[in-house]
């Protein structure tokens, strides 16, 4: 009974052995076009010339709060209206992630994606999605100049997408614990000190940016041109500096309800934040922040709308990407969300007037001190060769930092 | 003996209606009447298939995986082989440093557990009363009923400064950390030690610990020699669940760590943040060899026998 027992898994083990080979050699035929795209031009993917009738649905993938059907809050709703409109039936798939949407992406069955710019470069050399032909987006031209031809959005002056919002990485503190104003990133990384075990940051490999962008300022010595771009010694740099930051740490936070209860319960008392964070512990009565943008400038996230370069409904997309920057719906998602718009005309349409205000929308200086997440590669920016370090170091980095 | 009657009479019931069905019927059933092994086969031949193809399958893709590469930019798997992911998971300071704090978490949830469960299950299979035992497996199994996230974030509460555990403490709390992870652990899988352990007992008969006591044994000699021994295989039948379910769990400590992370948080960096599989698979030797070799010390102690 045993031995046949013993055959018969023998025989089932051979069948499943095959039919994982099987599976194995026919991914492998449809792995990425860019192999090593590092540095290189993308792929050529053909521009849509002409945008014609929408083809009655519409697959996107977007993050939360990005496009609401009235399932979360029935008033907020701005994808019914558009399917009235263009007759596109939208299908949304929430995005949890930057990579996650990457991996959507893959599948090929999505005719676009809400990106944010650590995603947007390496959609774009891997051929993923296809260049965008603004001039068939009219609300393209009052979308905000210092968010058009930006380095995550665009190659070589070619728009890849159509800019959504964005935000800034802000300082946040208990003005309760911390005293004085504050206006430097040094209160978390070299006076940290201060508040040992009440320091808090993103927990996310990128935030190693904010500790680049932090030496960029205060150790002009290590020639740090942009916090995305870092050789091996600027990393080891940026890396040392937060595990000095670590011993200060009370914990790390990577979704937003986690600060909001770290600060409200005291277990932190500084660190790093977005504006809808500070709105939602000033808007409750357990305890007031104050927020700053740094003299070094920040870092920040775009989000910018693409459309697959295998895009099945290609004029609905291109329909939903004038839509959702047009002047009132981009207002709904901005302040649905929590960030500034990109369309310059939405100003005008917020419920809350001093709303673009709050969150600097039409500030171009404050823009300017930021510096929006991008995906590191190898190849430097600003022409300073190819021995920067891509984003599969930082990660190992940022596991090396939390031990 | 008697299925066969049984068939018989069907064959002589049907023989009117469908004489050719039930001949087909009864060749089949005379060809594998003395083929033991054939029918054995065929009987477990859909379970197993199941077992080997859908779960040691999904399993074998996955290490197939450790030895592929990523594209560093694009993050595409390519499919060249390598033994560069396994080299780096065995020789990293950092993933020895993080398997080793994992590892000691696991058995010390494991640990805990067992000294928590042991007396609670004790006590409801032979000492409360039959109503009151009812109650207290309720009571051992309602947590279960709750979600896993709810529970961790309950306890982040409790362990908050000025929380409740503080207030009882005297202002005292282990705060966010490495023991604030072990003390939330070791609550959400105790119910996988206790019932374990409980149904132990209850094969243990009474008379047993009355004649113990008759002989003149002490309770800590009727402990140590007549309920441990009987009891040992429910406690490693329990700490199986425990130890296991601590090495893949990366939300708690998530959720109450404070700045630790544990092995799956790794696993989850390098499948979801860096979007590398052929390393995550790699780093998921490590519980894996950790699971088979704890299977193996529970095996060589006998437990896994009588479980």
């Amino acid at each position: 009974m045993r031995v046949t027992l013993g055959r018969v898994g023998t025989a089932l083990a051979a069948t499943a052995v095959a039919a994982v080979v099987v599976a194995c050699s026919s991914s492998s035929k449809s792995s990425s076009p860019a192999q090593g795209a590092s540095g290189q031009k993308p792929p050529s993917v053909p521009m849509a010339s002409s945008v014609g009738a929408g083809e009655g649905a519409l697959n996107i993938i977007a993050w939360a709060g990005y496009a609401e059907s009235g399932q979360n809050d029935p008033k907020v709703d701005w994808v019914h209206p558009f399917e009235q409109q263009t007759g596109c039936k939208v299908n949304v798939k929430i995005g949890n992630t930057s990579d996650e949407m990457v991996q959507l992406m893959r599948t090929g069955q999505y005719d676009g994606v809400s990106a944010s710019g650590d995603a947007t470069l390496r959609l774009i050399y891997a051929g993923d999605v296809a260049p965008v032909n603004t001039d068939l987006v009219p609300n393209y031209k009052t979308i905000s100049a210092f968010l058009k031809n930006g380095k995550w959005n665009s190659v070589d002056g070619q728009m890849y997408g159509i800019p959504h919002g964005w935000g800034a990485n802000l300082l946040m503190w208990n003005p309760s614990s911390v005293t004085g104003t504050q206006d430097s990133w040094a209160a978390v990384f070299d006076k940290s000190d201060q508040y040992k075990g009440k320091v808090t940051a993103y927990d996310s490999p990128i935030y190693i940016a904010d500790a680049a962008l932090y030496l960029m300022a205060t150790q002009p010595n290590l020639g740090i041109k942009d916090p995305y771009s870092l050789t091996s010694a600027q990393l080891d740099a940026a890396v040392a500096l937060l595990e000095k930051q670590k011993a200060n740490i009370s914990e790390y936070w990577a979704d937003y309800t986690k600060e909001v209860q770290a600060f409200e319960s005291g277990t932190s008392v500084i660190g790093t934040t977005w504006q809808v964070i500070a709105n939602t512990i000033n808007g409750g009565a357990k305890t007031k922040v104050k927020t700053v943008l740094p003299k070094e400038g920040s870092t920040g996230w775009s989000d910018t709308w693409m459309i697959s370069s295998k895009a099945k409904h290609p004029n609905c997309m291109y329909k939903w990407m004038d839509y959702i920057v047009s002047p009132s719906v981009n207002a709904q998602v901005a302040e649905y969300f929590g960030e500034a718009p990109a369309q310059t005309l939405a100003c005008q349409h917020t419920s809350d007037k001093t709303f673009c205000q709050t969150y600097h929308a039409l500030d171009q200086s404050y823009s300017n001190q930021l510096h929006y997440w991008t995906t590191p590669q190898k190849q430097c920016v600003n022409g300073g060769g190819s021995d920067c370090t891509d984003y599969a170091q930082w990660v190992t980095k940022w596991q090396q930092i939390k031990g | 003996m008697g299925y066969q009657v049984a068939a018989d009479q069907g064959v002589a019931l049907e023989a009117p209606v469908g004489r050719g069905a039930s001949d087909r019927r009864g060749k089949i059933s005379a060809f594998l009447a003395p083929k033991r092994k054939t029918r054995l086969a065929l009987l477990l031949g859909a379970p197993m298939l199941w077992l080997v193809v859908a779960y040691l399958g999904s399993l074998g893709v996955l290490f197939a995986s450790a030895f592929w590469t990523t594209d560093s930019f694009t993050g595409a798997v390519v499919h060249s082989y390598s033994l560069d992911n396994l080299r780096e998971v065995y020789t990293q300071p950092l993933y020895r440093t993080v398997a080793v704090r994992t590892i000691s978490v696991a058995l010390l949830v494991t640990v805990l557990d067992a000294l928590i469960a042991f007396p609670m299950a004790f006590y409801m299979s032979k000492v409360a009363r039959p109503g009151i035992r009812q109650l207290l497996v309720v009571a051992v199994l309602t947590p279960l009923w709750a979600s896993y996230l709810v529970k961790a974030y309950a306890w982040r509460s409790l362990l908050a400064p000025h929380g409740p555990l503080s207030w009882v403490a005297g202002g005292y709390t282990p705060g966010y950390g490495l023991a604030a992870t072990v003390i939330t652990l070791t609550y959400l899988w105790l119910p996988y030690m206790v019932i374990p352990i409980y149904a132990g007992f209850e094969r243990v008969p009474r008379s047993l610990l009355e004649a113990s006591s008759d002989l003149g044994a002490s309770p800590y000699r009727t402990i140590r020699s007549v309920i441990l021994p009987m009891v040992f295989p429910a406690i490693a039948a329990g700490s199986i669940f425990t130890f296991s379910l601590t090495l893949g769990d990366y939300i708690a400590v998530g959720i109450v760590g404070g700045k630790t992370q544990m092995l799956a948080n790794v696993i989850y960096g390098q499948l979801v943040t860096a979007n590398n599989q052929p390393l995550a698979a790699a780093l998921a030797t490590i519980p894996l060899i950790a699971i088979v070799l704890y299977l193996l010390l529970m095996r060589r102690t006998g437990a896994l026998e009588n479980v």
